[in-house]
């Protein structure tokens, strides 16, 4: 692996002199870059967050959910994960602004009015179907055994899913979890399309005013760092949560 | 109500025919950078396979940076980058040349990089899945090098490879949404416009959403079909 990164250093230092380094770019757009990054890191997370709050009882409406329940969450996810981020953004974005009127009848305009906001809403709904899935994926690996064994030991069904299942369902669906936070990275750069100024946007609106093609290297490398980071971490936290898991390595 | 599926109608008055005409397109992206990206996918995986050190980064180093990159940025470097980089080379041979790279060509070209690092993986895991003793056994059958891959490998290989390809396939049919960002006229492109003249988005970006939905509905029967005759020389735990 350490190799491999100093090779993906070399190679953009490498591209980076075939290009010519632009230094004059560098200190018009370099903190609009910082503050892309941070507005993307604000997407992602806010997102995220929530996502997995929505996800939660859209996994357990799946598992425990009578009929219509867990049809009516197996629909949600199906349409989440059927169709593209972009439809969906645009089908919240630009779908608020033409139920303006009732929107501003219930008070919820301002939100919605606000790209940003959108954009994390949307994404919000969107993960939640994701992660809802691998939830549900965790939790049905399980045996039945643990929820008659948590029953007969006079467990509630709430606390059997806080004190047994759940934990087991997140560590196995910890993996999965990591790669839907990597794969938001990514889809946030969506949100540039609806006029929010993330990373993706930043680099857009720098390269319509210089034509020069360096400023999408910087944010192919901005991007790569943030998920090889998110990656490392991840890989760390799965060790440690999983330890007990571990055989002999 | 009745209005807004008036709005669906072929013809000048309706935009059926437009979103229609965009969803084909849509689909011909997809199935255009399909065979792209899994050659490219298979390069990778034997890289990734190979003895060679130097081929091993190298292969590690393109899934790393394609599997990272968002979507639109990879678009975007390889449709104005691609741009600038041919201009300046045809600059070489005529004095002031100047290229414009064809949309389509430039989203089969990202699409495809982008579908070949995920594909890799699935391809790579694919091929390790069949046992060495094949190769061997077909050899000491005194098979050649292609016909082992085309009869003894290649059906192996692609039973194991199906489910991973099936999901990089439902991937790429809604990554091909990006594309109208360049300015293909793809499902997601003529629904925007059918929006801008007709003031419905939620209307219209619904059934734009729908018939995402099936095409992948479909997609998923095609690829249950192709399961199911791949793996026909195996009894599956279960029955069946």
């Amino acid at each position: 692996m350490e190799p491999f990164l100093g090779a993906l250093g070399e190679g953009f230092l490498w591209l980076m002199g075939l290009i010519g380094l632009n230094a004059d770019l560098m200190s018009r757009y370099g903190l609009r870059f910082l503050d892309g990054v941070w507005v993307t890191l604000q997407l992602v997370g806010l997102s995220i967050v929530f996502g997995a709050v929505l996800a939660l009882p859209l996994a357990i409406a799946r598992v425990e959910g009578g009929k219509v329940l867990s049809r009516a969450a197996f629909t949600y996810s199906y349409f989440f994960r059927g169709t593209p981020l972009l439809a969906q953004t645009f089908l919240i974005y630009y779908g608020a602004g033409q139920f303006r009127e009732q929107l501003t009848d219930i008070g919820l305009w301002w939100f919605f009015r606000d790209a940003f906001n959108c954009a994390v809403f949307t994404f919000t709904l969107n993960t939640a179907a994701y992660q809802s899935e691998i939830l549900r994926g965790g939790i049905q690996t399980l045996p039945a055994g643990q929820m008659e064994a948590a029953q007969a030991l006079g467990l509630s069904r709430v606390l059997a899913y806080r004190k047994i299942i759940l934990p087991q369902a997140i560590a196995v669906g910890l993996r999965p979890l990591g790669n839907e936070l990597v794969l938001m990275i990514k889809a946030s750069a969506i949100a540039s399309v609806i006029t929010v100024y993330d990373l993706m946007g930043v680099t857009r609106l720098a390269f319509s005013r210089s034509y020069d093609m360096e400023v999408y290297l910087w944010a192919a490398v901005l991007y790569l760092v943030m998920v090889e980071i998110v990656r490392r971490v991840w890989n760390v936290l799965e060790r440690r949560l999983n330890r007990h898991l571990l055989v002999s390595r | 109500m009745l209005n807004l599926l008036e709005l669906l109608s072929f013809g000048p008055n309706g935009w059926g025919d437009e979103i229609l005409q965009g969803a084909l397109l849509t689909i011909e992206l997809a199935l255009v950078t399909l065979p792209v990206g899994i050659a490219i996918g298979l390069a990778v995986a034997v890289a990734k396979d190979s003895r060679s050190r130097a081929l091993r980064a190298v292969g590690d180093l393109y899934t790393t940076v394609f599997r990272g990159l968002p979507e639109l940025l990879t678009l975007f470097i390889v449709y104005y980058g691609g741009q600038m980089l041919l201009t300046r080379l045809a600059g070489y041979v005529v004095e002031g040349a100047h290229i414009e790279v064809n949309q389509f060509v430039a989203g089969v070209v990202a699409l495809g990089l982008v579908l070949g690092a995920f594909s890799s993986e699935v391809l790579l895991a694919a091929i390790r899945a069949v046992p060495k003793g094949q190769k061997e056994a077909a050899s000491a059958l005194g098979l050649s090098g292609w016909n082992t891959f085309r009869l003894v490998t290649f059906p192996q290989l692609w039973r194991v490879a199906l489910p991973g390809l099936s999901n990089n396939w439902m991937v790429l049919l809604k990554d091909t949404s990006l594309v109208s960002v360049i300015a293909i006229s793809d499902l997601m492109r003529q629904t925007s416009i059918a929006v801008g003249v007709t003031k419905q988005p939620f209307f219209f970006y619904l059934v734009a959403c729908l018939i995402y939905l099936v095409f992948s509905g479909l997609s998923s029967v095609v690829f249950s079909a192709l399961e199911n005759r791949a793996s026909r020389g195996f009894k599956r735990v279960g029955g069946h």
